[in-house]
């Protein structure tokens, strides 16, 4: 059995976990359930030895451990599966399960044979009937998963942790990993599935452990417990913010997606957006909110053209229906995009304040149509610092200098300088701390309030419910609500982020 | 405090070269001659040529292997254009080239090839290293092809002015090299052209996001960098009244050297054409100063890569500072 005793972990300021208790038993499917962010990924990271700093205490099998790194863990048996698999794509399944733990013979070399014969037997056990020697780039999703599995039972794990083990797979590949399960259960290892399928946790877990702002809010069997209950145990919190309610209805339409495709970049018949229709009117703050992997990200970078080859549908921008194939299409369109992540996408670290914020518009700043004019760069940039109240030693700063909330300003303003009609946003407030978060949110209306429809993408229910108009809900790449902000809850919106239901037209 | 900092790195290479100056100059007799100082310049003219291309493109995390092959093919085809012209014996056509012709022809060629460079790299995602290392080897057997292998010879004077010439006391080729430093410190520090290229060095995607068009601005980095090294072929023909089926082997690499110990960062978006234009002056100045002290030609390759290896180790650790 493992055991977590008053857990908790900071980074930097912020509190990841409290005081998180929870028990997995052996012989069982033990559900960790939560939203994103609830600390989920944080606490599979202090079992598995990849956090080696923490509050509390880990018991395994009643017995204090305290792992120094990864190595550890798994020495003590635990293995983890990580969303993203940890497999080198270019060499075989057997160099792969014995990365790092080689058999030699007793002249120093590689014991091809003994390791492959070692192999043959695991996959046998998971069903796999492949040649040991495959490579693992030319195995499907389904199948390098159950190399990782595979491994696992190489290092003879009593625990293995599965991270959304079926976000990527197909339905009949999940079938045969649930018999897997089932196999390893009978076994009496210790099963710990991370999923935000509900539907599947009922089919496969025994257990289950909420988690909530980094904390513990319920745990007992899945049989006594309703869908309905799981989704209320995960959201019932208390609203921070006050809801907008305003109705934008009237407004005329600004942006109008329809039929919005994306197919998967690798996987030729797979669709990552299928069939995306919406409306955004002016004036309007639209609240898109789904889980890790519904697309939310994809939708955004679609409309603003950034998958010309893979994308299809029909954007319709003040009647006009526009072919965007570059960004630079969709700024000429009037649209805008603020990136999930703006130290990767959103700015260039080392360049100034300045600089940043004139990269979107050094065309207006020419003089002649050639030289730019300094004068005219920084009255902009002086002009939105003012504005935006960034907090900078002077325009001509790094931007990596700045602050998380400072850095998204800076982000914003050289969208701002644009002057578009159409503004996504993804994640807008994510690593931002709580002043900023106010001030972008008082930005975001008064931007809306002078006509700029909005696309807001996040994974915080209570922001989604404090600014927006309308919300719309995405899972694995539909659209599954379009919920007008009166009747917005969180558990109603959870619910249609959780749900495979119809998707709306 | 932090504004100081800043200032004592930008002037990092120009302090070395200072100092460079001061021990050569106490060591021999010859070194402070208006003569030795104008022979220097003369000598690295080309070299900034090639170099101030090479920074364009480091700054966008690009690299440039092939304009020392560039520079040989262009400079043959020039000397070939203007002094036997273009015939095709199929159609009887024959086509003459007047001085300036021929010079245009060459580095619209330089241009042509650099265009290329682009093209494999933003097209087809070739790495920059690979694409230009191939085209350091197409653009060397053309050069072959072009000359039969045999040095194209006696050009005339005029033709010859531009390599030994001089204008006001001054070296043509260092008239030549000044015009192309202001060009290319203009387009970088003052035009939405040098922003992209800096934007780009410094993160892509934010740069394509941004509504950048990342292939186009590299399309026309490669090409006047190409056509850099095809000026560069130009006055090389010149001074030597011939152009040379093997002119330009391993000139990439002082191109490089200059642009590095100029402190332009490898990975990109971080450095200056006025940097690489003292980095070149130094690696000028300290071949002019070894040769002066005599040292032998073995040992002046040693010192040339202990200098830029300590230039580039320098900067690095000003960078762990911050």
């Amino acid at each position: 059995m493992l055991e977590a005793k008053h857990i908790s972990k900071q980074f930097g300021g912020v509190k990841a976990l409290t005081d998180v208790n929870l028990k997995l038993y052996p012989g069982k499917v033990n559900a960790i359930i939560g939203e994103n962010g609830a600390g989920k990924s944080t606490l599979m990271k202090i079992f598995s030895g990849v956090h080696t700093e923490y509050g509390g205490e880990i018991l395994l099998n009643e017995k204090n451990v305290c792992f120094a790194g990864t190595k550890d863990a798994e020495a003590a048996g635990i293995a983890i599966i990580h969303q993203e698999l940890n497999l080198v794509p270019y060499l075989t399944i057997t160099e792969n399960i014995f990365l790092g733990s080689e058999l030699v013979n007793h002249w120093g070399l590689l014991d091809k044979k003994q390791m492959q014969d070692k192999t043959r037997q695991l996959l046998k056990k998971l069903n796999l009937g492949i040649h040991p020697d495959t490579k693992i780039a030319s195995l499907k999703v389904g199948q390098q998963q159950l190399v990782e599995i595979a491994k696992a039972l190489h290092i003879q794990a009593d625990v293995i942790i599965m991270d959304e083990p079926t976000s990527a797979i197909s339905d009949k590949e999940a079938d045969n990993l649930f018999s897997i399960i089932a196999q390893l259960k009978a076994e009496g290892k210790t099963i710990a599935y991370i999923s935000h399928k509900l539907k599947e946790l009922f089919a496969v877990a025994d257990k289950y452990v909420i988690l909530r702002d980094g904390q513990t809010v319920d745990a007992g069997d899945m049989k006594s417990v309703s869908q309905d209950e799981l989704i209320h145990k995960m959201t019932g919190r208390q609203l921070g913010f006050e809801k907008s309610g305003r109705t934008i209805n009237e407004a005329p339409v600004l942006l109008s997606v329809k039929n919005l495709c994306l197919r998967h970049w690798l996987l030729r018949f797979t669709n990552v957006l299928n069939n995306i229709s919406f409306d955004l009117h002016k004036g309007e703050i639209l609240g898109v909110y789904g889980l890790m992997g519904a697309g939310r990200t994809e939708m955004l970078e679609t409309i603003f053209g950034l998958h010309p080859k893979n994308g299809s549908g029909t954007i319709i921008v003040n009647d006009q229906d526009i072919k965007i194939k570059s960004p630079a299409g969709a700024i000429v369109a009037g649209i805008a995009l603020v990136p999930e992540d703006r130290k990767l996408h959103g700015l260039i670290l080392n360049q100034t304040v300045k600089s940043n914020i004139s990269i979107t518009v050094l065309k207006q700043l020419e003089r002649w149509r050639f030289l730019l004019s300094s004068g005219k760069e920084k009255e902009l940039s002086k002009n939105y610092i003012n504005q935006l109240g960034i907090k900078t030693a002077s325009d001509m700063a790094a931007a990596k200098s700045l602050s998380g909330g400072n850095q998204q300003k800076i982000v914003l303003a050289k969208w701002m300088a644009t002057h578009p009609q159409v503004l996504l946003l993804d994640e807008p407030t994510r690593g931002v701390d709580i002043n900023a978060k106010a001030e972008i949110y008082k930005l975001m209306k008064s931007m809306a309030a002078r006509g700029i429809g909005i696309v807001m993408v996040s994974s915080e229910l209570p922001e989604i419910l404090a600014v927006s108009d309308r919300v719309l809900v995405m899972c694995e790449g539909k659209l599954t609500a379009n919920i007008a902000i009166e009747e917005a809850t969180e558990a109603g919106i959870l619910k249609y982020a959780l749900h495979k239901t119809e998707t709306i037209a | 405090m932090s504004q100081n900092k800043i200032d004592i790195k930008k002037f990092q290479s120009l302090i070395a070269l200072l100092l460079l100056c001061i021990v050569l100059g106490l060591m021999t007799d010859k070194f402070f001659t208006a003569e030795n100082g104008l022979n220097v310049l003369r000598q690295v003219a080309v070299n900034i040529c090639i170099a101030t291309g090479m920074t364009l493109i480091v700054l966008t995390a690009g690299i440039d292997l092939s304009v020392g092959s560039v520079l040989a093919l262009c400079g043959a085809v020039t000397a070939g254009l203007f002094k036997n012209g273009l015939e095709f014996p199929s159609s009887d056509l024959f086509v003459g080239f007047t001085m300036l012709g021929a010079i245009l022809a060459g580095l619209l060629l330089g241009a042509l090839i650099g265009w290329i460079n682009g093209f494999s790299i933003t097209k087809f995602n070739v790495p920059p290293f690979v694409a230009t290392l191939a085209m350091l080897t197409i653009a060397r057997g053309f050069t072959m092809l072009y000359t039969k292998g045999h040095p194209i010879s006696n050009l005339g004077k005029d033709f010859a002015n531009i390599g030994s010439g001089t204008f006001i006391e001054i070296p043509v080729p260092v008239w030549l090299a000044i015009v192309v430093v202001i060009i290319a410190v203009v387009v970088t520090q003052k035009t939405r052209l040098g922003r992209y290229i800096y934007a780009i060095g410094g993160n892509e995607q934010a740069a394509k996001l941004s509504g950048i068009n990342i292939k186009k601005v590299k399309l026309i980095v490669y090409s006047l960098a190409g056509s850099l090294a095809a000026l560069g072929g130009i006055i090389v023909t010149a001074r030597l009244d011939s152009a040379q089926p093997n002119a330009g082997i391993s000139y990439e690499l002082d191109a490089i050297a200059a642009v590095v110990i100029g402190g332009t960062s490898l990975s990109g978006g971080k450095g200056s054409v006025r940097g690489t234009v003292l980095g070149a002056i130094i690696i000028g100045v300290l071949n002019n100063g070894l040769v002066l002290l005599n040292v032998s030609p073995f040992w002046q390759q040693v010192v040339k890569g202990a200098v830029i290896l300590l230039a580039v180790i320098i900067d690095k650790l000003g960078e762990k500072k911050e």
